[in-house]
């Protein structure tokens, strides 16, 4: 199957086809998100349907002249959820703006960041040219990750809600956590790709489990320690679950050792324990989630489950088919145009919906790994997969939480949800996994490769297409 | 590495497989329960920001829903307030919903299952979700004698039946209220009025007297009695009953008597048709001393005494008490003790009778149409039981008549129509008695049963408000 998808077509017509159409969704939902409650061709709707149509354009031009083999897919489901996303975090104003006329409207700022987002991604693909290039940086990437993630502990941090994970910058606050998560992945993933033999090979074997030698796992450790310790002094639950997961699924598919996953996964339990015990949010999170219909727990104040019960009657609401825009009332969901915005779509779109959403979500996380599976080299491989996995398990945690099938963390949903930071750091994944299926899909080179790393240094060290080979020696 | 590539993408698929079964569980499955929870309060922001379906007479609204520029979207009005409150009832936003507006609230909020074709038509059509209208059996022009019959400061009820099909014509209780009042969408408002209005005597805005109020039958209950006694074989036309003045208990003070008076000390032993034109006590407490209570109780039970109705309001239970001693089964056979009633109730008893013995379930509603007037039910006249049978309801039929001739209610007599009735006092206090008139009319061919009861009345004013009040509502609807 891998092989006929990546017969070297360029498919960017294609993608042009989708993208009307994942316009049409955008738009469509911004203009139904208004009717019937303000004009119906504003302003406001002109200057999202205009930076959605240019913005989403200008990429697809961008990726005609310098990636003409990636994916045709991506593009086109990223501009359908930013779209529907913005159209409910314009549709949550009016609702507010009915509510208290001295309200401030999110939605033209989120429209402007983006704006910035697309922007940075359209910047990235340009600059870059080929994710290979990132691999130079994976030590420096590091030391930026640490810096992001140090930067609200300074005085220039915001701890707003409990949860210490913000900075104000000029025109409003920024969380460098989301940056630093793709730091992070291009950190493990230069590392792992270059270490990768040496961490699977020169191990000690202690009964079924083969453990690395401590100092080739020591970098790895202390990218752990710096993410998740300062996590935990910011008090994000959700963000330190991402950095977790994203660091498991990159040494799993450094190494294929199912044992380090289970290794991990003991870890989670000892870090959930831990917290537990020591972290009163942490305890009252978990109770909210486990008591969540007690009087008690709903009424409590901070920590009560009244907001994770509010998004459940919404969700209820919704049904099978939903209220429709602006029939609903997702307003009486705290947070519902960030953490919560799944509870309000799921209210107005219904679980049909909601369901076409999250499916949305599986082609762009398949898409991903595709990418992963089909590019050549290690380093794009892990980079690949750990982003896509890292959307992946946002979704689970954020929709896990809203649906009380875990306890609900603060987590923006990736690509809808009312802030910036989320934003632009997920328009920069798609850029990254944009370029890695360029490299993934783009016939073999015919000459050369100037800007980056020659293929040999690949850890993989092996083409592509001799891939039923080494299925067999597994 | 691309088999763990390929574990990775199987792990994050088997995440949103997770995700989608927990949002489908909640959606879908858990949602009834959800939307049913107290703390919800989406249901009341969505019902009253809903249009609701009118509630109709005769294809006026008496309750409908318009626009208002709250955050609400729409206001309940009522039209006629004080004329249909007792059977509308409510929508609050405070107090809940009563009546109509609560056991048809399915319907006129657009929920109920069997809308769900029009709900799926609304949805692709893209028209505004809206509630379907309740066309009641009521006759507007009947309704508003009815309450003009029963004067301002009276407490009382009128009930009119059609007993061919059960159809409630009207139906009317006094004090009355504006449920306007308590309608409104500011919650402190509503708070005031229901303070003020529970002050007022006599008056419960929850409830429908003519449904939901107990009183004593009095007299009327001997129509109960005589077709106990029909239906025994133990009695016929021909039964002479000794007829003292008072009946004496062996053993203890009491004694009950004849009304004094009345034209029942002209016979010290009367018939069964004499009994009832005077509305004598003793022949029918020794009737039922000698059927025993079982077979009033079973008689009554016949008629409808015990058993919940919804029509679809909700009819609560008439009473005739069980474990009785001698005493107490004379007095309940004469309506007295603890037998108590609805006055819709003794409408039944009256419509059944000219009926043939057949009972019909009374029936508020005539029929149901979607927001676009499309006819989407209407109810099917529905028999709930055999009451007496054809023999015994033509026999009763006939002294009813010669009570209206002759006896206690030729006031009720219409020029050129049989009338059958009987009439009743109960004395229960201090204060007044309730004065009753139940009845049909024509007697060969009923359009009509009522029942009427005025509460807490001198005897004189009782006479006057039942038998002539009869009267004009035969009138009224035979002339229709």
């Amino acid at each position: 199957m891998s092989d006929v998808l990546t017969v070297p077509r360029s498919r960017r017509n294609i993608e042009l086809v989708l993208l009307v159409l994942a316009l049409a969704v955008a738009v469509g939902a911004n203009y139904l998100a208004g009717i019937g409650r303000e004009e119906p061709f504003n302003d406001y709707f002109w200057s999202t349907a205009l930076t959605l149509g240019l913005m989403s354009l200008f990429i697809h031009v961008i990726l005609r002249f310098r990636a003409k083999y990636a994916d045709p897919v991506i593009l086109p489901l990223v501009i359908a959820l930013n779209g529907v996303g913005l159209a409910m975090i314009h549709r949550l104003d009016l609702s507010a703006a009915a509510a208290s006329p001295d309200f401030t409207p999110v939605a033209p700022q989120q429209v402007l960041w983006t704006a910035v987002a697309i922007g940075a991604a359209a910047v990235t693909l340009i600059l870059l040219r080929d994710h290979r290039i990132l691999r130079r940086f994976t030590y420096i990437s590091l030391i930026v990750s640490a810096i992001l993630l140090l930067l609200p502990l300074t005085p220039l941090g915001l701890e707003i809600n409990g949860a210490r994970i913000w900075i104000s910058v000029g025109f409003g606050t920024f969380q460098p956590g989301e940056i630093a998560k793709i730091t992070l992945a291009i950190f493990f993933a230069g590392y792992l790709s270059t270490n990768r033999d040496l961490i699977l090979l020169a191990g000690k074997k202690i009964g079924p489990l083969q453990f690395p030698r401590f100092r080739d796992l020591a970098p790895m450790a202390a990218a752990w320690l710096v993410s998740i310790g300062v996590l935990i002094f910011q008090r994000d639950l959700g963000s330190s679950i991402l950095f977790f997961g994203l660091f498991m699924v990159m040494i799993y598919v450094a190494t294929s050792r199912v044992s380090w996953v289970l290794i991990g996964l003991a870890m989670i339990g000892v870090g959930v324990f831990v917290a537990l015990e020591l972290f009163s949010h942490v305890a009252l999170r978990f109770d909210s989630w486990i008591n969540a219909f007690t009087p008690e727990v709903y009424d409590r104040a901070p920590g009560g489950s009244r907001q994770v019960v509010q998004g459940l009657f919404g969700l209820a609401n919704g049904g099978l088919i939903g209220t429709g825009f602006g029939e609903g009332r997702p307003d009486l969901v705290t947070y519902a145009n960030s953490d919560m915005i799944i509870a309000a779509l799921g209210e107005e779109l219904g679980l049909i919906g909601v369901v076409a959403i999250v499916m949305m979500y599986v082609i762009l996380v398949s898409r991903g790994i595709r990418a992963a599976l089909g590019t050549k080299d290690g380093f794009g491989k892990l980079l690949a997969c750990g982003l896509s996995f890292t959307i992946a398990l946002q979704c689970f945690v954020v929709i896990g939480g809203i649906t009380r099938l875990i306890p609900l963390t603060g987590l923006t949903t990736p690509f809808m949800s009312a802030g910036g930071s989320s934003l632009l750091a997920n328009w920069l994944i798609v850029a990254l996994l944009l370029l890695i299926s360029e490299t993934a899909r783009r016939p073999a080179p015919t000459g050369p490769m100037k800007d980056s790393f020659p293929e040999v240094l690949g850890v993989n060290g092996k083409p592509v297409k001799k891939r039923p080979e080494k299925e067999a020696t597994r | 590495m691309n088999q763990a590539i390929r574990s990775a993408w199987v792990v994050a698929v088997g995440m949103f497989a997770l995700v989608l079964g927990a949002l489908t569980y909640v959606q879908f499955f858990q949602a009834q329960e959800l939307n049913d929870n107290d703390w919800n309060s989406r249901q009341l922001y969505q019902d009253f920001g809903r249009q609701r379906g009118a509630i109709l007479v005769d294809g006026r609204a008496v309750a409908e829903s318009v626009p208002s520029d709250d955050e609400f979207n729409y206001q309940r009005v009522y039209t006629e307030p004080e004329l249909y409150a007792h059977l509308t009832g409510y929508y609050s936003l405070s107090l809940g919903s009563t009546q109509l507006e609560r056991d048809e609230s399915e319907i006129l909020s657009g929920t109920s299952s069997s809308l769900f074709y029009d709900r799926v038509v609304r949805l692709f059509s893209g028209v505004d979700s809206q509630g379907a209208s309740v066309e009641l059996t009521i006759d507007p022009e009947i309704q508003q004698l009815a309450s003009d019959l029963i004067p301002d400061g009276q407490r009382g009820s009128i009930v009119v039946v059609e007993p061919s099909t059960g159809n409630i014509l009207a139906m009317v209780s006094k004090p009355t209220f504006d449920p306007n009042l308590l309608s409104g969408h500011d919650t402190a408002v509503i708070a005031e009025n229901a303070a003020r209005l529970s002050e007022q005597p006599g008056l419960s805005i929850y409830t429908n007297p003519a449904t939901e109020s107990l009183v004593s039958p009095g007299s009327v209950f001997k129509l109960i009695d005589a077709a106990a006694a029909l239906e025994s074989g133990k009695y016929d036309a021909q039964s002479e009953i000794p007829n003292p003045p008072a009946l004496e208990f062996p053993g203890i003070e009491y004694s009950l008597p004849n009304f004094v008076n009345g034209g029942c000390a002209s016979r010290t032993t009367a018939d069964l048709e004499f009994a009832l034109e005077q509305s004598c006590n003793t022949p029918f407490a020794q009737i039922a001393l000698d059927l025993g209570e079982d077979a009033i109780q079973e008689q009554a039970a016949k008629f409808g005494f015990g058993e919940e109705l919804t029509i679809p309001t909700r009819v609560i239970a008439s009473s005739f008490p069980s474990d009785l001693t001698e005493t107490e089964l004379a007095q309940s056979a004469v309506g007295q003790f603890d037998t108590r009633v609805t006055p819709l109730q003794m409408a039944m008893v009256a419509s059944a009778i000219a009926n043939d013995g057949q009972l019909m379930k009374p029936q508020l509603v005539k029929s149901i149409r979607a927001a676009d007037l499309e006819l989407i039910e209407s109810p099917q006249p529905e028999v709930l039981r055999q009451s007496v049978s054809e023999a015994t309801a033509a026999q009763l039929t006939d002294w009813m008549v010669n009570v209206v001739e002759n006896g206690t209610a030729t006031a009720a007599q219409v020029p050129g129509v049989e009338v059958a009735g009987k009439t009743g006092t109960a004395e229960f206090s201090e204060t007044g008695d309730n004065a009753w008139f139940t009845g049909f009319a024509p007697a060969d061919d009923p359009q009509v049963a009522i029942s009427i009861v005025m509460e807490n009345v001198d005897i004189p004013t009782g006479q006057q408000l039942t038998s002539p009040s009869a009267k004009r509502l035969i009138e009224a609807v035979l002339n229709r």
